[in-house]
């Protein structure tokens, strides 16, 4: 393969500038040592991210999304394992059908979805609640979870559990010895990415947290709608910094590159 | 035997389902028909939604010049932030499928994970940048000569242009990078053993076959710019107005619903009938080349 | 009595007929292959014996019992996939011990059973590997340990030597001779490679089109096929006058059919030539017996002898 000329290096070094500019603009300015936007120049200081504790909202937001992120996540991955594995084994009446309907939430915009959850769980009695918020992130992540669990067990040589059962393996022991672990890293890649697609969710949360169940951007957005000063920075920065570091994790565990493009058939 | 057999099989996929689809029948289908049912409600200021069917909502959506001037912007925003995305985000895809072993996994993780980092987040960073008229990105642009005076970035359609660019560039690079791996590198040597220069190739043989990505990208891309909430609310202020800010405006701060739940519905409906219908061409116009 | 009868077996898949009234008794000890084109039913048909696949019609009987009536899970066969269906997450030794603790083999017994034959496929060094730190043959034969050591009353193969290269699919088929000699276990092959089938089996079964066409030994098969579908599918053939005459049949005369050598190739133990003839075009093969040969253009004469 060609090597990329000056010109075309000149221009991948504006374009990574493009990219990172804001992302580090947010880092240096949560070091400021003054008390209003600007950048650290002669003195770094940590007293915004002391600041975060001395505002209970940022913490208890953290901590819920944190908690919202994990249980939607983990229950929309256990919702996606039977259905990746009917939708990747059987062929039935409807089947697309409900492949593009469980992928819907990717394609139907979240301001849609935050009205619609609204005015529905404002209806049932659910309106501002944690279970609310629940419901809703396990149906916005759930594509997430599907799409990498399907990969997986497309990917999944049938032979294998056949195998499993000419040796004399049941129905549950082929499921807990066999399936399962086999689907395992895609179980764990999409839990994964659904996590992070739920702890940044704003768009659609925004319409249905209430004041005692804000997550943590919803709180963010709501606090920057005010006014923007160096606390927000610092809380953006230890997002940043946390996001960063998952997703290096799994860069390092999955790959990336396979976790976005989302190419299936790589199972061996 | 064999019949419960079979039957056990035809039973199987649905019982797998079952779970997740009892969950989006109630929590996605139920609240959606609920929405639409909603935009044909009335409202006042005082008696709040009244359960019943009028045209009201619909008819100040389609009649109100408000709502058209605002519908436009949504969509001239969006057809923007595609043009932008495609026009650098292609580029740089094939650039960053030309590098080595190292720097390529390096700065694939550094252009594409912006996309799993907080929206918020970046967000304030453009925020941040282009803040007042000694925003860091004027004094770049007026360092370099591109710019005479400060451009006003905050709480105009450029800012939220620029910022909204950056926020889905990442969709746009994927889109391509994902159509690049697909290429026969093999095919580009044999164009140059033909004799061909650097610029055709791109141009005749790299090109044509990156462009069912690019659309795609394009449509992902827009899709997500006109549907885009938290950057054109914080960039675009409280008196620029695009499809998503306004829903939430009358759902939160006037407390229309039903109005809201049109401006929704529109929405919804403008964006499938735009994504459908360009999947169907773009992928009408390439089914027999790669099909 | 036979000892693995397939009573008027046939599998529809909608309206596509798959595998339409096969009959075949194979008795213990057989080595049986089912040879055919893709597509013939032969697959089918073991993945029915198997109980992956449900019969539309017909029966199939072990020693006299209903084989239909047990479960996949409880027939005792032993099945080497084409694509090997290791399990990718457990070793070797994990792998091949798996049948086993299925069968609730106390951990002592299993190791040795294991160890055993891990030795018989000569892979006892390995026991430790995961599959992918194995090569392809490595992989073959764990397969084959894994389907052996529960000591199945049938050895089902299905492909197991296709994703081998040439050198080494001749000489696993060897091995696998004499893995089957020793053991003595019955087994059915299903396989495309007409080569593989006839120096692995005791009978051939030709199918084509979910029928089989000819059921016999391998050297009665390809010496008297029964019919031209046989004929054209076991190795190559010249039909002359409505009859077929194997290449190799043919030796260059003094006197005989009057022909000019059209194209000569060189296959390294034997020449293949392509002669115009008033009978039309044929092809001779020739071993490389290391004397001169007529080249391209020559006039020659054909002979062969009479069937």
């Amino acid at each position: 393969m060609s090597r990329n000329g000056p010109l075309a290096l000149a221009y991948h070094a504006l374009f990574v500038t493009f990219m990172l500019a804001p992302i580090l603009v947010v880092c240096f300015v949560a070091f400021t040592p003054e008390g209003y936007l600007s950048f650290p120049t002669d003195r770094w200081s940590l007293r915004w991210f002391y600041a975060i504790g001395r505002y209970p909202e940022f913490i208890a937001a953290f901590w819920r999304s944190l908690w919202l992120g994990a249980l939607s996540s983990a229950i929309a991955v256990a919702l996606s394992v039977p259905a990746a594995l009917a939708i990747a084994r059987y062929r039935f009446r409807g089947r697309e059908a409900m492949t593009a309907l469980f992928m819907s939430p990717l394609m139907i915009p979240h301001v849609v979805l935050g009205v619609a959850f609204l005015r529905f769980f404002t209806q049932i009695g659910l309106g501002g609640t944690f279970t609310g918020l629940v419901l809703s992130h396990i149906v916005i992540v759930l594509p997430f979870a599907l799409r990498l669990t399907l990969a997986s067990a497309v990917g999944m040589d049938r032979a294998i559990e056949h195998a499993a059962i000419s040796l004399g393996a049941s129905d549950a022991t082929v499921l807990r010895r066999i399936t399962l672990p086999l689907v395992l890293p895609g179980l764990v890649s999409g839990w994964a990415l659904a996590f992070i697609n739920s702890f940044d969710e704003v768009t659609m949360t925004v319409f249905i947290a209430a004041p005692g169940t804000e997550t943590l951007p919803v709180r963010m957005f709501l606090y920057i709608q005010d006014n923007i000063d160096p606390l927000v920075t610092s809380v953006s920065a230890c997002v940043i910094a946390i996001t960063v570091l998952a997703l290096v994790a799994l860069d390092r565990a999955y790959g990336l590159e396979r976790l976005l493009v989302g190419r299936s058939g790589d199972g061996r | 035997m064999s019949s419960l057999a079979s039957l056990r099989v035809a039973k199987a996929p649905y019982l797998l389902t079952l779970p997740a689809l009892l969950l989006f029948a109630g929590v996605v289908i139920a609240p959606l028909v609920m929405t639409v049912l909603l935009s044909f409600h009335d409202w006042g200021q005082y008696k709040g939604i009244e359960p019943v069917f009028v045209l009201k909502n619909w008819h100040e959506v389609f009649t109100d010049s408000y709502f058209l001037e605002m519908f436009w912007r949504t969509f001239r925003v969006a057809f923007f932030v595609t043009l932008l995305t495609a026009l650098f985000g292609a580029p740089e895809a094939y650039i960053l499928n030309r590098m080595k072993s190292p720097w390529r996994g390096l700065f694939l993780l550094v252009v594409l994970g912006p996309l799993l980092l907080s929206v918020v987040a970046r967000t304030l960073g453009w925020a941040l940048l282009f803040g007042g008229n000694s925003g860091l990105v004027n004094k770049a642009l007026m360092s370099m000569g591109l710019a005479s005076a400060p451009v006003p970035f905050m709480f105009t359609e450029t800012g939220v242009i620029v910022a909204l660019a950056h926020v889905l560039m990442p969709y746009m690079v994927l889109a391509v990078w994902a159509a690049l791996q697909r290429l026969d590198p093999q095919v580009e040597n044999a164009a140059v053993a033909l004799g061909a220069g650097p610029f055709t190739v791109l141009r005749r043989i790299v090109l044509p076959q990156v462009m069912p990505g690019i659309l795609s990208g394009a449509i992902i891309v827009f899709a997500l710019a006109a549907s885009a909430f938290a950057t054109p609310a914080i960039i675009g202020g409280r008196r620029l107005k695009v499809a998503s800010t306004l829903a939430y405006d009358e759902f939160l701060n006037t407390l229309n619903w039903p109005l809201g739940a049109a401006v929704a519905v529109l929405l919804l409906v403008a964006l499938v009938a735009i994504v459908v219908g360009s999947s169907r061409l773009v992928e009408r116009r390439y089914a027999q080349v790669f099909g | 009595m036979t000892f693995l009868a397939l009573e008027g077996l046939g599998k529809r898949f909608g309206s596509h007929v798959a595998v339409d009234g096969l009959t075949l008794g194979v008795e213990k000890g057989e080595f049986v292959s089912l040879l055919g084109p893709s597509g013939c039913g032969k697959t089918t048909t073991l993945q029915m014996i198997a109980g992956f696949v449900e019969p539309s019609a017909g029966a199939i009987r072990l020693e006299g019992r209903d084989l239909l009536a047990v479960k996949p899970a409880k027939r005792g066969l032993g099945i080497v996939f084409q694509s090997y269906a290791l399990f990718p997450h457990m070793t070797v030794a994990e792998n091949v011990a798996f049948g086993l603790e299925m069968q609730g083999v106390a951990a002592d017994e299993r190791r040795r059973r294991v160890g055993e034959t891990l030795e018989l496929v000569g892979l006892a060094a390995f026991s430790g590997r995961f599959p992918r730190q194995l090569s392809g043959g490595q992989q073959q034969r764990v397969a084959l340990a894994r389907a052996l050591v529960i000591r199945p009353r049938i050895l089902l193969l299905d492909e197991p030597l296709s994703n081998l290269d040439a050198k080494l699919r001749e000489e696993m088929q060897i091995e696998l001779r004499q893995i089957q000699r020793t053991l003595g276990t019955t087994t059915i092959l299903v396989t495309h490679d007409q080569a593989e089938a006839m120096a692995l089996s005791d009978r051939l079964v030709v199918m084509n089109q979910g029928r089989a066409e000819q059921v016999g030994p391998p050297h009665v098969v390809y010496e008297r096929p029964a019919t031209p579908f046989v004929a054209s599918f076991l190795g190559r053939t010249n039909l002359v006058a409505g009859e077929t005459v194997r290449p190799e049949k043919i030796v260059f005369a003094a006197t005989g059919l009057a022909g000019k050598v059209r194209t000569r190739i060189f296959q390294g133990n034997h020449w293949l030539y392509q002669v115009e003839t008033a009978s039309g075009l044929l092809t001779v093969i020739r071993q490389n017996s290391g004397e001169a040969m007529p080249g391209e253009g020559e006039q020659v004469h054909l002979a062969w002898g009479k069937a």
